[in-house]
């Protein structure tokens, strides 16, 4: 294990230097469109608001935030000139942000000001930490010196907003055709919104609809960049970040927080020009796309196993240990080979084990993954999966992640992830998705997104102390204060679906802002707080989220089992070290409906799969599989691979066996601990769930009859990914301790019994003359030159 | 015996057996934030069993996951703790819900550890067992289990009648005498030690003074228990099961004697904290240390290499036996007629050979099957319950093969010659020989008891000793009356000495629960005893009353 740290981490100082040197070069990069006034800002905004969007509803809503925001950014304006910024002097970064940025600063500082008397022993003990990483920061920094111009974004920044978000939705569902799911997406969001409003009328004053952020999302860089600094040079590639953290309370007591941090780059890494200018983008990951030809890229880590039965599911699932799976372009000749070089530079990118992923362990899928984002690749010659489930996450995995978000672990939401509080948690993931989407609704050129996401659950009873009570300070034991500057948008949403008026737990600061959203086939309502608008924060300039069940007689409530609509289950049957049979159970707890769901298992090939053996059944009965894909291992150079599309049946457990038998491992083979056993990665289950709000039939929901009576079409399925369980399996494995017995037995016998005896057989002896005297020796020196015997 | 032949009061008895609180477990566990469970299993025996008065089982497991924090379910810890009517063991299930409690806040864990309260002791282990590895090979009904932890480690089975103890008895014989890890044993020790509990093995506190004659025949005494204990090849615990399935398990049993010093039933908590914390942090399963050995106390043992010589000295006697009468067939003495013509014996039909063999190996089979089948034809008959039925059917058969050289003599050609007695004697030897190194090898305790009975009469039966004599001595060294004196010596050897009266009813009630445990948990005693040990004793019956 050691050594395969020092690998990685050898790999990480390669890359590292890779990246200072390629930054050297961006240093001396001429610096545009830094002059910037606060009549501009205002301009903009007077501008942008007669060409809102032309919803009538909305617009009144945002109105007063938006009035509220500019109040508070003179205000934070005025305070800068009174005060001098000695902030400054420490945090070097934040004045290079500031002579790009001058009004976006000030009320930064004002709340780093604040922030530093709330948390001053803190910030040094962030600080100490953090050191190593400034270097590393400033280049980073220093590529954002290159302001650019935000006319266009200003314009394309709505559409852009709305087709992103049907991306997300549309491209997880690849197995349904494209064209008929879009127009889905279409009718539904209508639908939506018009149900919103109706609801919106009735019990949400202040309800702002989830399109709507585009709005405050448009505010802070109009603010930061005045569209009037005319471009000098054409107009480089726009970015954008965006940083939201989703707080969901489970069934079971415990809470589940995930960050997604989103990058959008116009740059078009598969043209032909090369994309050297590097600004909130990771330089690294950009560097590596470009070099490899990756068209996707999706890497997840994670340390612990997803609980469907407690937890529901995932917003991003993934199994445990480490995950790799990348599509290529098609120009890219030896797959293969760039394979095996990408797996290398990522672990060195993310000081993790992937240099372990060579043939043995990689398999190409042939329907299981497709790619997520636009793009129709059929091909899978161009896909690599492999998975590591050994793979263990800690720190050293978190620091180079967090090293890729614009902000660093400096401002925004960034700033919660410490290890000490994130790895003291029942489940961590972390993953970084690479994938080109739209870039405008015709889709006629595409941009490219990197997803960083990072989920954790923290556990009632150990992080909790057994009491229901949450905030983010217990959680992650620091509370916000600013947004990442760099962000255009910065959210926190707190599912607030099971609590619609307060009866469970109390959720404060309060806040106006509700939205809806259809996750996963249901319908969840969150609570909003927008860290760019100072209002959130409220007057103790720190946002502390708490939420605290009502029921304080009663803080312990059993965790009572789910029943998700689609879980799984498996595991090795059988005893004895020669043969097995691996079972898969999936179940099905729709009440009437079946649907089909796509089954990926690779097995390493020391476990001899016996494919005659495969048996699918369901409810006692043969379940023919409508869709095999098997290509059979061979020894020490590729897995098994099974793919498999099942029906499942309404309200059943379908099992799949195969029985397999152990191989006996030549002895060089075997791992330091042998007797640990051998890692099975995760089987993926990947399938279109009928949704729950489809399921609704009693129509509890408040919905007119006419709209209810034909099952709809809206969100009656979704894509849903789900990992099993990784098996551990031990092989039949030789006492290593019985040859290094037999070893020293044989070496001591030799040495003191042969070795002793043939000394005396071969040594002649001599008989030992004592030193001749001084007289004696200059005697002999004489006789020597006269030519006499020595005496 | 005979408590069950009344229909009435047998139903009655099930009905009080099935007690076990389940909704209550259930709730209890979940309010302690574990992942909660039932199985459900059914069992018919195949005739009633006395001793623990059941017939038809049903019965429900309960059992909680405490997921690890941060752990992909690969890898699981359990504790189990019977939960049986009556006061024999109320104390464990309290201790494993308060460590269940505790264990659960906190961070440290990396594998996932199972709490399981079972039902019908043995029973509902084999139904929980069987259920989690989904394998049958009993025949037992169980419904099939809903989330599991992985490839489960090590496992610690908890029996505690009273809420304080003076010592923990430490037990670690399983099924056809598998033992777990030495380190497991070693385990113990050592956190007894640090803890300060008093800790045996049979129930017999380890001593010092291994110099003194008094010191040194404790030992023995502590060692020829566990002997005993292995040799009889059933599970002496609810861990004994586990050792099939490659987990290291053992029971620990609480002991309340008069002794003045308690333990309080926190300490063991400690303990048991303790262990499993060990044992969570290990990378690997237990495999570095010992799965042979004999303990003379908790501290010492004795190691495969000590007594395997032994027993291969008592072995060799087989072998050199054989070569032997090889060398007497290959270079056949001539005798001299009256004509002065050398006459070379004729070498025995294959036919003389083969009877006996067959014979004898046919009893054995009947020694198998018909107890168990022919008990309803035996209920109808004498007035004898179906436990009664089957030990005296099987009592009888045996019994019954003693006649069997006369029978086998009529079926024989012609008269049996010397040569014949001879190659079936090399045969039975050899017989004997493969036989006792296979079983010492699986289970050495009852390799070694089989020897020293069998080994001797083996190497000195003919047709040519006195006949009366020899008939007593071997059927004083049969394998049915060597177990008849092993009863009576573990007796002795616990300090509980039964009256002959008793001894007999122990002995009979012995042979039921050997017949049990091989129907149930798949016990090798009973079929070894009945189809191989049996019949080869029967070939020397033959010899000797070779004509």
């Amino acid at each position: 294990m050691a050594a395969r740290r020092c690998l990685g981490l050898w790999f990480f100082l390669i890359t590292l230097c890779v990246v200072s040197t390629g930054a050297d070069v961006l240093h001396t990069t001429p610096v545009t469109g830094t002059e910037s006034s606060a009549a501009g800002t205002e301009t903009v905004v007077a501008r942008e608001l007669p060409e809102a969007p032309s919803d009538p509803g909305e617009h009144t809503a945002a109105e007063p935030t938006r009035e509220g925001e500019q109040n508070d950014r003179t205000r934070g304006g005025e305070q800068t000139l009174g005060q001098p910024t000695r902030e400054e002097e420490q945090e070097q970064e934040k004045t290079r942000e500031g002579e790009q940025t001058p009004a976006q600063p000030t009320r930064e500082e004002e709340e780093e000001e604040e922030e530093q008397e709330q948390t001053r022993g803190e910030e040094e003990f962030t600080r100490e930490e953090e050191e190593e990483e400034l270097t590393r920061e400033e280049e980073e920094l220093t590529t954002e010196e290159e302001e650019l111009t935000r006319e266009e974004e200003e314009q394309t920044r709505e559409e852009e907003e709305l087709t992103t978000e049907e991306e997300e939705l549309t491209t997880e569902e690849e197995e349904l055709t494209r064209e008929e799911e879009e127009q889905t997406r279409e009718e539904e969001e209508e639908q939506q919104t018009t149900a919103q409003q109706e609801e919106q009328t009735k019990r949400w004053e202040a309800t702002e609809l989830e399109e709507e952020h585009v709005h405050d999302a448009a505010v802070p860089p109009l603010a930061g960049d005045p569209p009037a600094a005319d471009p000098p040079s054409p107009p480089p590639s726009k970015d954008d970040f965006q940083e939201e953290l989703v707080i969901r309370p489970l069934h079971s007591g415990d809470i589940y927080a995930s960050f997604q941090f989103r990058t959008v780059w116009d740059a078009d890494f598969m043209g032909d020009q090369k994309v050297s200018h590097y600004r909130l983008f990771p330089k690294s990951l950009g560097q590596v796309i470009t070099k490899f030809s990756v068209r996707e890229l999706h890497i997840s880590f994670t340390q612990g196993y997803w609980r469907t039965m407690q937890w529901g599911q995932p917003y991003l699932p993934s199994p445990p240990g480490a995950e790799l799976w990348v599509w290529f372009q098609d120009t890219v000749t030896d797959v293969d080979g760039t394979w095996k070089e990408l797996t290398n530079v990522l672990s060195g990118i993310f000081c993790a084990s992937l240099n372990f992923i060579d043939s043995t362990n990689t398999v190409q899928p042939s329907a299981s993954f497709k790619p997520l984002g636009i793009g129709n690749v059929t091909d899978h010659s161009f896909l690599r999966y492999a998975t590591l489930p050994r793979e263990i996450v800690c720190t050293e995995n978190l620091t180079p992640w967090k090293k890729l978000l614009p902000c660093g672990s400096k401002a925004g939401l960034s700033v919660l992830l410490k290890s000490e509080k994130l790895f003291h948690s029942t489940f961590h993931s972390q993953a970084v998705h690479v994938r080109p989407v739209c870039q405008d609704p015709q889709c006629r050129t595409t941009s490219m997104e990197l997803r960083q996401t990072l989920n954790v659950v923290f556990d009632l009873h150990t992080s909790g102390q057994g009491k229901r009570e949450w905030s983010l300070f217990k959680m992650f034991s620091r509370t916000l204060t600013e947004a990442c500057p760099l962000a255009s948008s910065s959210k926190v949403y707190v599912d607030v679906t099971d609590n619609p008026q307060g009866e469970q737990f109390e959720l404060s600061p309060a806040t106006p802002l509700l939205t809806q959203a259809v996750v996963l086939g249901d319908r969840r309502t969150y609570s909003v707080y927008d860290l760019t608008q100072q209002a959130s924060f409220g007057s103790s300039r720190s946002l502390n989220m708490l939420l605290r069940w009502k029921n304080s007689h009663n803080n312990v409530v059993p965790p009572v089992m789910l029943r998700p609509l689609l879980h799984s289950e498996r595991y090795v049957a059988g005893y004895g070290l020669q043969a097995g049979e691996i079972h898969t159970l999936i179940y099905n707890h729709h009440p009437y409906r079946a649907f089909p769901v796509l089954l990926l298992s690779a097995v390493p090939w020391y476990l001899r799969l016996y494919i005659h053996t495969l048996t699918v059944s369901s409810k006692g009965k043969d379940n023919r599989p409508s869709y095999i894909h098997y290509q059979p291992s061979k020894d020490r150079e590729r897995p098994h691979l099974l793919e498999m599309l099942l029906q499942l049946p309404p309200n059943s457990v379908t099992e799949v066996t195969v029985e397999f038998e152990r191989a006996l491992l030549k002895w060089t083979e075997y791992t330091p601990d042998p007797n640990h056993g051998f890692y099975v990665g995760s089987s993926v289950i990947s399938a279109l769930v009928p949704s729950v709000v489809a399921m609704d039939t009693n129509s509890t929901l408040d919905r007119p009859l006419f709209s209810s009576f034909f099952p709809c079409k809206e969100e009656a399925s979704y894509f849903m990914r789900v990992y099993t369980e990784p098996l551990l399996v031990n092989l039949p494995t030789p006492d290593f301790s019985m040859p290094y017995n037999v070893i020293c037995l044989t070496c001591t016998v030799v040495a003191v019994g042969y070795g002793s005896l043939y000394n005396l057989l071969t040594r002649t002896f001599q008989v030992d003359e004592p030193s001749p005297g001084l007289a004696k020796r200059i005697a002999n020196v004489i006789r020597r030159f006269r030519g006499v015997p020595l005496l | 015996m005979g408590l069950l032949s009344d229909p009435n009061r047998r139903r009655a008895l099930i009905g009080m057996l099935t007690r076990m609180p389940v909704d209550w477990l259930v709730r209890t566990m979940q309010a302690r934030g574990l992942e909660v469970y039932t199985q459900r299993f059914s069992r018919k025996l195949p005739f009633p069993d006395e001793d623990k008065e059941r017939y038809m089982v049903k019965g429900t497991n309960v059992y909680g996951i405490l997921r690890a924090p941060r752990a992909p379910r690969t890898e699981a810890l359990v504790l189990s703790a019977p939960c049986s009517p009556g006061n024999e063991n109320n104390q464990a299930v309290g201790i494993l819900l308060g460590l269940a409690q505790y264990f659960r806040s906190q961070i440290y864990w990396a594998k996932d550890i199972i709490f399981l309260v079972n039902e019908h002791d043995l029973i509902g282990m084999q139904a929980w067992l069987e259920g989690y590895h989904h394998t049958n090979t009993t025949g037992m009904d169980w419904s099939p289990l809903q989330g599991r932890g992985g490839s489960i480690q090590a496992a610690l089975s908890l029996e505690l009648s009273s809420d304080v103890v003076t010592s923990l008895d430490l037990v670690l014989e399983g099924l056809n005498g598998q033992l777990p890890n030495l380190d497991l044993a070693n385990l113990f020790y050592a956190f007894c030690q640090k803890i300060g509990v008093l800790c045996t093995t049979q129930g017999k506190l380890p001593r010092n003074d291994w110099d003194t004659t008094s010191g040194y025949s404790h030992a023995v005494q502590t060692m020829m228990l566990m002997v005993l204990k292995q040799a009889s090849s059933r599970p002496w615990g609810d861990h004994g099961l586990f050792l099939r399935y490659h987990i290291e398990a053992a029971s620990i049993k609480g002991v309340n004697s008069f002794r003045p010093y308690k333990t309080d039933a926190t300490t063991v908590g400690r303990l048991l904290e303790g262990m499993y914390r060990k044992l969570n942090n290990l990378l690997e399963r237990l495999h570095q240390s010992y799965f042979f050995y004999l303990m003379p106390s908790l501290t010492r043992f004795v190691s495969i290499g000590y007594y395997m010589p032994a027993f291969g000295l008592l072995a060799l006697i087989l072998l050199l036996r054989a070569l032997d009468l090889w060398v007497q067939l290959s270079s056949p003495p001539t005798r001299t007629t009256e004509d002065g013509v050398e006459v070379v014996p004729a070498s025995p039909g294959v036919l003389s050979i083969l009877t006996p063999l067959v014979i004898s190996h046919l009893t054995g089979v009947a020694l198998y099957t018909l107890p168990v089948l022919s008990q309803e034809l035996a209920v109808e008959h004498f007035p004898v319950s179906e436990t009664e039925a089957v030990v005296l059917t099987a009592i009888a058969i045996y019994t019954a093969g003693l006649a069997l050289p006369h029978n086998t003599h009529r079926l024989l050609a012609g008269e049996g010659t010397e040569q014949g007695w001879k190659v079936l004697k090399l045969v039975a030897v050899l017989y004997l020989a493969v036989l006792l190194g296979c079983t010492a090898l699986i289970n050495f305790s009852l390799g070694f008891i089989l020897a020293l009975t069998l080994v001797p009469l083996a190497a000195f039966i003919t047709p040519h000793v006195p006949k009366t004599l020899s008939a007593v001595v071997m059927v004083i060294l049969s394998p049915g009356l060597t177990l008849l004196f092993a009863v009576f010596f573990f007796q002795e050897l616990q300090e509980t000495p039964v009256t002959l009266q008793e001894g007999w009813m122990l002995y009979l009630s012995v042979i039921s629960q050997g017949i049990l445990d091989h129907a149930l948990y798949g016990s090798l005693l009973y079929p070894l005893a009945a189809l191989l040990v049996y019949p080869c004793w029967l070939l020397f019956w033959n010899i000797l009353f070779w004509k």
